[in-house]
């Protein structure tokens, strides 16, 4: 990655005789190039301080960020039938989401968590880009559909942070079904007159674009995401031109009005239960810290490993 | 890997050719794919023959015409009784399939176009109005490719843009208004992957359209004509009933793309979409749709007003049940997507 992770480090390892270093402890501004300890990075939820690029944060890491004191109750995720088409390309997909899940340390790309967000209680959901770029499968599909479930059942507003390269191609058309049967869940939410926000991260493209993550009351990106529908080099393809500059990024899409507001993760948190608050009319004096929610002990994560 | 064209007996489409003796022969002339070979060498020589026997050169070739003919039926079989998952692509991609508008102009009587999205613009990729079915009124939305170099244009080879799905989105919101079921005719590679489709919001209008076809409370039936194209084609074919044509795709990539993104090769887009089952009766096993309707041999362009017919009979009888046997159309058709990969 680097001459420190790669030369500096084996060479102290080999020398001090010691194996177990923490990974990426320097990690790269990918705008500067200014190295950052890793531990000032979590602190500051994996935004570089200096330049405010947003790193990509695991979905452990963005539930801990996102609630009241890193805690809150996660959502069990449907059983889904594992590889239906016994799909393979160069590698056969069952090994595919087995690396996937070694890697991860997740069943697969979505987790949901209950908890509550200064005082309010909230379901969130998140999509993890780790876990074979955040694609939209049978089992992310259905742990989508399940957060708007639990979101209905328990009347709390549903906050999605959407991460993913699209649907899950070596599932094939029931993939592509996750678009509609999603869209129920969003569907259903509205009707319960619970508000929707969704978060789009970097990035959030496809099928992924083409249904519940813009389909929210409000759209709120993180800075400089790339949100789109089609990719930029298929785009680039079709048309044979340069594509104008910032395209696709959370900026440009806002000068398109397609996104509400561009917030920075150090932001969200409080934007989000601002206006959650207003829209679900909390009186100002009971948006005190705990409300009638008990909640477990904070989720831990032994390891927050930043992706880049 | 594309398909290419083969055209048969030495001289130009379109079919009808003026001989020395003055008289116009009129053959039907068809765009051969490469599988179909045997089929294109006996029909080149049936043609040669009848053309021999049109200028008075050659004798009693009646003969061995009706045994070439015979000859042809059966290739013409043995190749479409096994056609390989990329055959079909090619097949449902056959540049004389018939399109939307021979469909709409098959079934329907009084179609009525609507245009526009009354924000930005109108989309002829989408076809879409009011008209009458077997004297019914029916809500149509379809997908077009265009037939030639001038339509195709104009239609954007099937490629729609926001403006047209949220056209999608106006026209089912008002046959919701008026009580009148909807039929929607899917055939598109794909939503159209441009600058300005993007920055008008190509996904969301897609999300909408998709959205807006869940909700409706009147009931709906999408028939995937030729190629269903990823989120460009689940935009309109979110229905109660979802059928496909015997030699039809459908598909969350092309394969084109899958091989490209998967394999990192675009030579194996044979492999694609062999391995991503999307086929019509791969569909119908995975129950992702409800029936799949037989195309005469030879695939829906050897003859398409028996393609149509079948189509419209289906639609037909589809529209029958529902209104001898009414449910709640919008919670019926909710639940049927939800329970699309909860019983493989």
């Amino acid at each position: 990655m680097n001459w420190i992770t790669n030369y500096v480090r084996p060479k102290l390892n080999s020398m001090l005789g010691r194996r177990e270093m923490p990974e990426n402890l320097w990690i790269k501004d990918p705008e500067s190039g200014e190295m950052v300890f890793h531990k000032d990075l979590e602190q500051n939820q994996f935004v570089i301080p200096a330049s405010g690029h947003h790193m990509k944060i695991s979905a452990k890491e963005r539930l801990r960020f996102f609630f009241d004191d890193g805690r809150y109750d996660s959502v069990e995720n449907p059983k889904v039938v594992a590889d239906p088409l016994k799909f393979r390309d160069e590698k056969r997909y069952a090994d595919r989401i087995k690396d996937a899940r070694t890697k991860t340390a997740m069943e697969d790309a979505v987790l949901s968590g209950v908890g509550t967000i200064d005082g309010l209680p909230v379901v969130a959901t998140v999509q993890d880009f780790a876990f074979m770029g955040g694609s939209l499968g049978m089992a992310a599909g259905e742990a989508i559909v399940r957060a708007f479930e639990v979101a209905i059942e328990k009347k709390r507003p549903l906050i999605l942070f959407a991460a993913s390269g699209g649907a899950r191609m070596q599932e094939g058309i029931l993939s592509l079904m996750q678009l509609p049967r999603t869209t129920v869940g969003v569907d259903r939410l509205k009707e319960a007159g619970l508000p929707y926000i969704v978060v789009l991260t970097n990035p959030t493209t496809g099928g992924v674009t083409a249904s519940y993550a813009m389909l929210g009351d409000v759209h709120i990106a993180e800075p400089g995401a790339l949100i789109g529908f089609a990719g930029p080099r298929v785009i680039e393809q079709t048309i044979r031109e340069k594509l104008p500059e910032g395209f696709q990024r959370s900026e440009y899409l806002m000068e398109h009005g397609m996104v509400d507001m561009v917030v920075s993760r150090l932001e969200l948190k409080a934007t989000i239960a601002r206006l959650l608050k207003i829209l679900l009319k909390v009186p100002v004096e009971e948006a005190g810290p705990a409300m009638d929610v008990a909640l477990p002990a904070p989720a831990t994560t032994p390891e927050t490993r930043p992706q880049m | 890997m594309s398909a290419t064209f083969h055209w048969v007996g030495g001289y130009e489409n379109p079919c009808s050719q003026v001989f020395p003796s003055g008289v116009v022969v009129r053959e039907r002339m068809y765009n051969y794919l490469d599988f179909e070979k045997p089929v294109a060498d006996l029909e080149g020589k049936i043609l040669e023959l009848k053309k021999l026997a049109e200028s008075g050169e050659a004798v009693d070739v009646a003969e061995e015409i009706s045994r070439l003919e015979k000859r042809s039926r059966d290739a013409l079989r043995d190749v479409y009784k096994a056609l390989t998952p990329w055959q079909k692509v090619q097949v449902a991609r056959h540049p004389d399939r018939p399109h939307c508008v021979d469909y709409i102009a098959g079934l329907f009587t009084d179609f009525t176009p609507l245009a526009g999205d009354r924000n930005f613009g109108e989309d002829n990729a989408i076809v879409g109005g009011f008209a009458r079915f077997k004297g019914r009124s029916v809500a149509v939305i379809g997908q077009e490719k265009g037939s030639d170099t001038k339509s195709r244009i104009k239609h954007n080879f099937g490629s729609v843009r926001p403006e047209g799905y949220r056209k999608a989105v106006r026209l089912m919101e008002m046959a919701d208004k008026f009580d009148i079921p909807l039929i929607t005719l899917v055939d598109t590679a794909g939503a159209y992957p441009g600058v300005g489709a993007e920055e008008r919001g190509q996904a969301e209008a897609i999300a909408r359209s998709t959205s807006a076809c869940l909700k409706l409370k009147v009931p709906s039936i999408s028939v995937v004509i030729g190629e269903g194209g990823s989120g460009g084609a689940i935009a309109i074919a979110t229905a109660n009933r979802v059928y496909m044509l015997e030699h039809s795709i459908y598909s969350v990539i092309s394969p084109e793309g899958a091989a490209s993104i998967l394999w990192r090769d675009t030579t194996r887009s044979r492999d694609a979409a062999t391995n991503m089952k999307i086929t019509a009766q791969d569909l119908l096993e995975l129950k992702v749709i409800d029936a799949i309707v037989p195309e005469p041999m030879g695939g829906a362009h050897r003859a398409p007003e028996a393609v149509i017919t079948a189509t419209g009979d289906l639609i037909e009888k589809t529209l029958g049940d529902f209104a001898s046997h009414p449910f709640d159309f919008r919670e019926q058709r909710r639940e049927k997507f939800l329970n699309i990969g909860r019983s493989l």
